[in-house]
Order: C-alpha cells, then structure tokens, then sequence
C-alpha cells in the first residue's frame, strides 16, 4: 500500500541540540501506527514535525523532507492551515476550548468558513457521534465543555478534530492523563476510527501499542530503531535494544 | 489550640489597625461628601440639579445649577476615550503577549510603562501646545479647545492601564488552547481573537472597567484642553466635565454660598459614578472566578 506520510532522512534540531537524526519512515494509510520508545526519544517530536507544530518553537531548525501524499510540506509556500486542516491532532492533556461543546466542535468548521446553521449542527452531530461522546452530550450542546469529565473532554476533542474532516488523526498520548475505563473507550474509539482516517499515535504504554496499532515504531536517542507490523515487533524483535525495552528492562 | 506569643497579637493588631485606616478614609470621605453635597441639592431641586441644562453658578441675579452638561460630557468623554482607547489598546497588548519579537517588545513595554508614569499636568501640557493648535488647524474651528482634543488625551492616558491588563490576561491563557487551535488549521491571528482573546475576556474587561476609572475621574489633563465653557456636549465645542467643574470654581466660590456647595455636590455625583464603576469591576471579576 502507497504511504501517505513519507519522511525521508528528517532531522531536527532545538537550537544545536539533535532531537530527531535522520528519520526515514513510510507511514501506511487507514492503518494505525503507534510511535513508542522512552522519554526524550524523540517520538512526540516527530509527530509534531507531521503537522508542522513544531514551526512554534522559535530555536527549532529542520533538515530533510516530510511528504504528505507525495508533497513536501516543508516546501516554501507550503499552506500550513491547509495542511493542519488535513492532518488533525489529539494532544496529551485534553484541552477543549473554554466554550460551549457545540461551539468547541463547530470552531474548525467555522474557521474554515462554514457559516450555515443547519450544516453545522450537522457536522458537530457527526463529530460527536464519530467520536463516541454524541449520547452523553446531546441534550447539553450549549453547556460548557469544561463541565465534562476527563474522557469526555478528550472525546470532544478528538471530536473537534474529526469536525474539519481530516486524512490524519496524530495523537499524543491522547490516553495518558485518563483513568483506564476512559482509555479503554477512546482505544476503542481509536480502532473505529481507523476505517476512514490513518492514525498515528504516540504512547508510552506498550499494551495498548500492542492492542491497538498495525504497525509500531520503536524510538530511541532520536532514531528509529525498528519499525514493522506490531505483532512481530513485540513477539520476536530483531533488534537487541527494542527487545530490551519492550520487555521493561529499561525506559 | 496553641498560645500565641504577644509578639504576634502585637503584630496583628498593626496590620488590623493598618487596615483599618484605609477603611476610615473611605468612610470619612463618604460621609463629608454626602452631608457637604445634599444641601445645595436640596436647595435647587434634585431634578433641577441633575437634569438642568444650563450652569450658570456665577450668574448676578439668577444663577442656575444644572449639572446635565457636565454630567454628559463626562459620560461622552469617557465613551469616546473607550472606543478610541480600548480597540487600539487591545491589538496592541496582543501584539505584545503573542507575536511581538522580543527585541521589539523590549522597547515597546518600557515605553508604554513609562506612559502611565507621566504626570497628567504634562498629558495636559502637550495636549494645549500640539493637539489642540492641530485639531483647530485640521478641523478649520476658531478654538481648538474641545471635546474632541479631550477624547483624544484621555484616550492615551487610559492605554497603558488597558495594555498592561490586558496583556497579563493573554499571557494566562493556558498554551493547550491556542495549540488546538493551530491544529485545527487556524492562522495565528484567528487563534489569537476567537481562542485567546475569548478566553481571557474577564480580563480584558477588567482592563476596560479600569480605564473608564481613570478616564472620568481625570481632571487635570482635560482642564488644559477642554475649554471648559459648561455648554451641553458636542464634539467641537468648548466642554466642561464634571471633574474640571469642580476644580474651575472651587477656589473663587466663596465658602458658604450656594455655588461652593453645588460643587461639592457635584464631587458626590462624581463619586457615585465612580462606586457604580467599583460595583461593575466586582461584578466582571466574580464572573471571571466562576468561570
């Protein structure tokens, strides 16, 4: 299958600091693919070189190139909300908007110049109920979003994310600040989602990269060590550090 | 529970006492203004006092004390003052809190600090040199002193209390949001005025509610460029607010009479201005911590 995210030999540096050296990596679409590796191995890093969050931080200097269906996007000219609009993001600690849950959801698609009542009450009813929160939510749309409980606001914004219909959902540890039933629902969530958009994800628990993903990306020191279909890499890993890792021996 | 040692009950009774003094101020001074400034409401009329249009205080024969004119300029001053002063004082605290570089914003917080620690003597000194011969040039008038100039002056003098707060307020917006932002294909102007500025809103009207307060209680500014001919409001015209009312006539109006006295009632009207302005803050800022 054609990749739809390609790096090739990307390199980033913060300030003169190495944090990704050379990163070659086909990304496989309407697959998951979960990044794993220890703290500081670069693996958020490279997620957010995806979608250009990284053009943030002022010191960071990038080499090498990131196709998104066979275009570079850190070509000059590039349109980062364009492409932002494609490749959709799920952070660490969910960060709903102080709004109401409609208008949390509808801020994309209003962003994005749809101004028509009826087609975004359509679209945030679709989101919700893409991202499994439409039951629980649908009699308090006006309400605000900060009354949710934690799983529930990281379900709003994977919502949120799925209301500017993007290619690419990346997610940061979307799971990581949640108590396990929450987790275990958004997992869920994650495995429906794969049907219509590519995932990747970076985790730090390797059960759930093991749950979870099709495909997994071991990091370490800024470099990928090893990358395959997930079942081989925990089950028989070729390499000596991955192995080391997977089985707690260190990380 | 434990004794406390007699340092300590020392101690709090300084800081009560301390407290305490700021708490008498304020009651002193409301009790002198409402017994100083009921008389000589009580003597023309509240309605008369309040929505006579015409003040003639010194008038020989039949002298008038309608405070409607002042009271409309101020209300006019400090409106016009808040929609030149606020649009311009936001943008500019955005600038600063998210985009400016930081060489550019080294100069530019200095230079806005050093703004709210000029005297307003001197606001008033260049706004009667520069701004007034300007706005008689420009607008073609046979006096330049006006409304208008004292919109002008109190404009600047309420942006750097506007800047600086509402600055603060989009610095405490958490970094969470205007990333989701971003990554929902926002551009950074967007993000900035329907993420950032909405979220830190408590805060930006705090800063507008503050500029009010310093706008309608200003006196000595405006005194230089107003004109001060108590005619009712209008943009070109000579005005006179209620502060530069009071300091105009307060020292030629002969203690005990009735002009001394209407002065001292219109300082409560000012003050009462000034408690429902307090109110409106406390208001904004119980919003904000519910939020």
């Amino acid at each position: 299958m054609a990749p739809i995210i390609r790096a090739e030999r990307l390199e980033l540096y913060y300030g003169t600091h190495p944090a990704l050296r050379g990163i070659t990596m086909d990304l496989p679409a309407n697959q998951i693919t979960a990044l794993i590796g220890p703290s500081g191995c670069g693996k958020s890093t490279f997620l957010r070189t995806l979608d250009r969050m990284n053009d943030l931080v002022p010191t960071v200097s990038i080499r090498g190139r990131v196709l998104y269906r066979g275009e570079d996007i850190y070509a000059p000219g590039r349109d980062v909300t364009a492409l932002r609009k494609q490749i959709g993001m799920v952070f660490q600690k969910a960060n709903p908007f102080p709004m109401s849950i409609y208008d949390n959801v509808a801020y994309g698609p209003r962003t994005h110049g749809i101004r028509d009542r009826g087609r975004l009450d359509a679209i945030v009813e679709e989101s919700l109920r893409g991202a499994a929160i439409w039951d629980e939510v649908r009699d308090r749309l006006k309400k605000s979003a900060l009354g949710l409980s934690g799983g529930q606001q990281q379900r709003l914004c994977i919502a949120r994310a799925l209301a500017v219909e993007p290619d690419v959902l990346l997610m940061d540890e979307a799971t990581s600040a949640l108590d396990p039933i929450s987790a275990a629902r958004i997992e869920e969530l994650i495995l429906e989602l794969k049907q219509r958009y590519t995932i990747i994800m970076v985790t730090h628990n390797l059960q759930q990269a093991a749950r979870v993903s099709d495909r997994t990306a071991f990091f370490l020191l800024g470099e990928v060590i090893e990358y395959g279909p997930t079942g081989q890499l925990f089950s028989m890993p070729r390499d000596k550090r991955t192995e080391e890792y997977i089985t707690g021996r260190f990380g | 529970m434990r004794r406390r040692r007699p340092v300590e009950t020392v101690m709090s009774a300084v800081f009560l006492l301390c407290g305490l003094v700021a708490v008498a101020f304020v009651l002193l001074i409301t009790v002198y203004l409402v017994l100083s400034g009921l008389p000589a409401i009580r003597q023309v009329g509240l309605r008369e006092f309040l929505f006579g249009t015409t003040w003639a205080s010194t008038h020989a024969t039949q002298p008038q004390f309608g405070i409607l004119p002042l009271i409309l300029t101020s209300i006019y001053g400090t409106a016009g003052a808040i929609v030149l002063g606020v649009p311009v004082g936001f943008f500019t605290a955005v600038y600063l809190a998210k985009a400016a570089p930081a060489p550019v914003a080294a100069v530019v917080r200095p230079a806005v600090q050093l703004l709210a620690g000029i005297p307003s003597v001197v606001y008033g000194l260049v706004g009667m040199t520069v701004l007034v011969p300007w706005v008689q040039r420009t607008f073609r008038l046979s006096a330049g002193d006006s409304l208008f100039a004292s919109i002008i002056v109190l404009a600047v003098m309420i942006l750097p209390s506007v800047i600086s707060v509402s600055e603060n307020a989009l610095r405490a917006v958490p970094k969470e949001f205007e990333e989701a932002s971003l990554a929902l294909g926002a551009t950074r102007l967007e993000t900035y005025l329907r993420v950032s500025a909405p979220a830190a809103r408590s805060g930006i009207a705090t800063a507008v509610v503050l500029g009010v307060g310093r706008a309608i209680g200003e006196a000595m500014a405006i005194l230089m460029v107003a004109g001060n001919a108590a005619n009712m409001p209008s943009l070109f015209e000579s005005v006179r607010f209620l502060t530069t009312g009071i300091a105009i006539e307060l020292n030629y109006a002969a203690v005990g009479s009735l002009q001394r006295m209407a002065l001292y009632s219109i300082g409560l009207v000012l003050f009462l201005f000034i408690l429902l302005l307090n109110a409106l803050l406390g208001l904004v800022l119980r919003e904000g911590v519910d939020r």
